[in-house]
């Protein structure tokens, strides 16, 4: 809480999500009939205030990601709300969404994969603007060098093929493309995990930069709790398609509540061999279950180093426990 | 405790269309019984085709050893002949690598793959081959273990398949065991799973590890010896405790300062590198990493620095000394 950009903007929120859930039908037999739901988010409350960076993070296969793309809309969820501003986007189509989604955009995680090889850097940057019919030709140019310098490329850049570029060059020209339209929102799915890691210090500087000069707003999904602790002003951890914890970014760290929170930190290696020597770590037993079978309960109870009775009959209420701390476990009813 | 490990100059390169890559470019260091190196760096910097080379597993063509020698129990691996290597690879030295779904075989079962070996290298016929398969499944703490023998790569996790990977890697007592990014694809909970589990193998076995990754937190925990690797030179080289408190390259530097960390109060920005590693087809004729080096001088665009000593298992190759720059 000690960021001045955080408390003056501590009431404005941009997005809220409510009620979210994302299953995916699996389908088996001759027509295809649908036998159960892999339930990829199974019903998430966050919001997001304006110009903060909340960090999502979790294992893999623990929703993040569908979450992301279930708030840009990229999946239609299958249940539950997300306004953005004072729109809900679950309830738009067409024209209408389009005209919002200029507003949101999302940055990928493989640079390698998210870049069409065909197009020129200047194609491929330029072609948002295209699409939402913004400018003239020649002001869409000039647009395009402008946003190379921007994310610290040479504007004479355009005309090359991603396959000349590096992977954190590509990330940058990635960044570059989302920030044409002037967005208000970005999602960043996992943007620096397939970078090396004096690369990814690179970007991350660079995201952080853009964030200050052009007020924007971030939804950081990550698997690497530091990075996330860096780049995020809250935090929520995910299991199995939920948020189990949901903080301020100190307060996780210093006070981890969800026994889950608690077993990721520790996990999490520490570049010091003194530290180390001394660290005690909780090691979980065994793996998350398919999100296709959720355990009864609570989630995280068959792998939870201090399950009670009731975690096995019923799924804990994700509840303020004072100061914004939200977590969902019985540990502290 | 006796070296059992000479590495001495070695240099491969991979002859492509564009040109000849320089992977390797002439590495030198020893390895005792039943320690723990640790080897560092970006990729394309020679960590895995360096290691790669020791055993002779370098696709060829197009790539070639051109140079070094490998001391390994008294005899030389380069000059060993193809019969006498494979009585090495995975019975006196084992690897375990990076993808565990890759690595296995997916049509047999996880039984079988383990018996190959045993019957290969340590003469078992298939019912002790099958009784010690089980044995090594539940030593790397795989629930079930007989039963789960005729199971194939499919049905296990990525975490409990890099353990399957492990029990192979340990089936015929290796005296070293090689493993290349072990851990990279696996989640940050099962990654602690397995480091505990070779730690723990470790000190019951007593088998050196060479453990090769680019993440300086996980070999933090694990390494007695660390070597950083640049564009295929070996830029230092140090015990493990004195790299983190007294790290002497700048490229070190670097990678400490890229890194966030979690038990630390946040610092407003990473110290990033500038830069890109060079090309490995055209290497620059002085240090490799003058132009992204924040301490360089003019003798550096000329004259790549040797790998010197500067203090106990210490050596670092800079012709800049760091602490007197930051004093």
């Amino acid at each position: 809480m000690n960021e001045p950009t955080t408390m003056s903007n501590r009431q404005d929120i941009l997005l809220r999500v409510e009620g979210l859930k994302m299953w995916f039908p699996i389908t088996s037999g001759l027509f295809q009939r649908t036998v159960g739901h892999i339930k990829a988010v199974d019903g998430v409350d966050f919001h997001v205030f304006h110009g903060e960076t909340l960090g999502l993070v979790g294992e893999s296969g623990c929703g993040k990601s569908t979450t992301g793309r279930a708030i840009l809309q990229l999946n239609r969820p299958t249940e539950g709300h997300i306004y953005f501003g004072d729109v809900d986007l679950t309830t738009m189509k067409g024209d209408d969404l389009r005209k919002q989604r200029r507003r949101m955009q999302m940055i990928f995680q493989d640079p390698y994969a998210s870049l069409n090889p065909r197009m020129t850097v200047g194609a491929i940057v330029g072609e948002p603007l295209e699409v939402h019919g913004i400018g003239s030709k020649q002001e869409n140019r000039e647009r395009v060098q402008e946003l190379l310098r921007i994310v610290g490329l040479n504007p004479y850049f355009v005309n090359r093929y991603p396959h000349e570029f590096s992977g954190g060059q590509r990330q940058r020209i990635g960044v570059a493309r989302a920030l044409a339209v002037n967005p208000e929102f970005i999602v960043l799915d996992e943007p620096i995990s397939a970078l090396d890691v004096s690369i990814q210090a690179q970007v991350i500087n660079l995201l952080e930069d853009l964030q200050s000069e052009f007020g924007l707003t971030y939804l950081f999904i990550a698997h690497d709790l530091s990075v996330v602790r860096h780049i995020s002003d809250r935090i929520a951890v995910m299991y199995l398609g939920k948020i189990v914890e949901l903080t301020d970014r100190n307060e996780l760290y210093a006070h981890p509540l969800h026994p889950y929170t608690v077993a990721l930190l520790s996990a999490v290696p520490i570049p010091d061999p003194v530290i180390e020597e001394k660290r005690r770590r909780i090691i979980l037993e065994g793996d998350v279950p398919s999100p296709a079978n959720p355990p009864k309960g609570c989630n995280f109870s068959t792998r939870c180093p201090r399950v009670m009775d009731i975690c096995r009959e019923k799924d804990p209420e994700f509840k303020d426990h004072g100061n914004g701390h939200f977590v969902a476990c019985y540990l502290y009813d | 405790m006796g070296t059992l490990l000479e590495v001495k100059d070695l240099r491969t390169q991979f002859f492509t269309q564009d040109g000849v890559v320089n992977a390797v470019n002439g590495i030198s260091y020893t390895l005792d019984e039943g320690e723990t190196l640790g080897i560092v760096g970006e990729s394309g910097c020679g960590k895995s085709v360096g290691v790669m080379s020791l055993i002779r597993l370098i696709p060829m063509p197009p790539g070639r050893v051109v140079g070094g020698e490998v001391w390994f129990e008294g005899r030389d691996l380069l000059k060993l002949d193809d019969d006498e290597i494979r009585q090495v690879r995975g019975n006196r030295i084992a690897m375990i690598f990076q993808d565990p779904m890759t690595s296995l075989n997916p049509v047999l079962t996880i039984g079988r793959q383990i018996s190959e070996a045993l019957e290969l290298h340590m003469g078992m016929d298939k019912q002790q081959a099958r009784t010690r398969s089980a044995e090594l499944l539940a030593l790397v703490g795989i629930p079930g273990a007989e039963g789960r023998l005729d199971d194939y790569p499919h049905q296990f996790s990525g975490g409990m398949r890099q353990r399957v990977m492990i029990a192979m890697g340990l089936s015929c007592n290796p005296q070293l065991l090689i493993a290349d990014e072990p851990t990279t694809a696996l989640d940050v909970t099962i990654q602690a799973q397995i480091v505990e589990l070779v730690k723990k193998l470790r000190d019951e076995i007593g088998m050196a590890i060479i453990w090769i990754t680019h993440d300086l937190g996980v070999v933090a925990g694990l390494a007695d010896r660390m070597i950083v690797m640049y564009a295929g030179f070996i830029v230092e080289e140090s015990a493990v405790k004195e790299l983190y408190v007294n790290p002497r390259h700048p490229y070190t530097l670097g990678l400490l300062g890229s890194l966030p960390r979690l038990d630390e109060e946040r610092p407003s920005r990473l110290r990033s590198i500038e830069g890109l590693p060079p090309d490995l087809i055209d290497l620059p004729p002085g240090c490799p990493f003058y132009a992204r080096c924040s301490h360089r001088i003019e003798r550096c665009l000329q004259e790549n620095p040797p790998l010197e000593t500067v203090g106990p298992h210490h050596r670092v190759a800079c012709w800049v000394d760091v602490n007197e720059v930051a004093a």
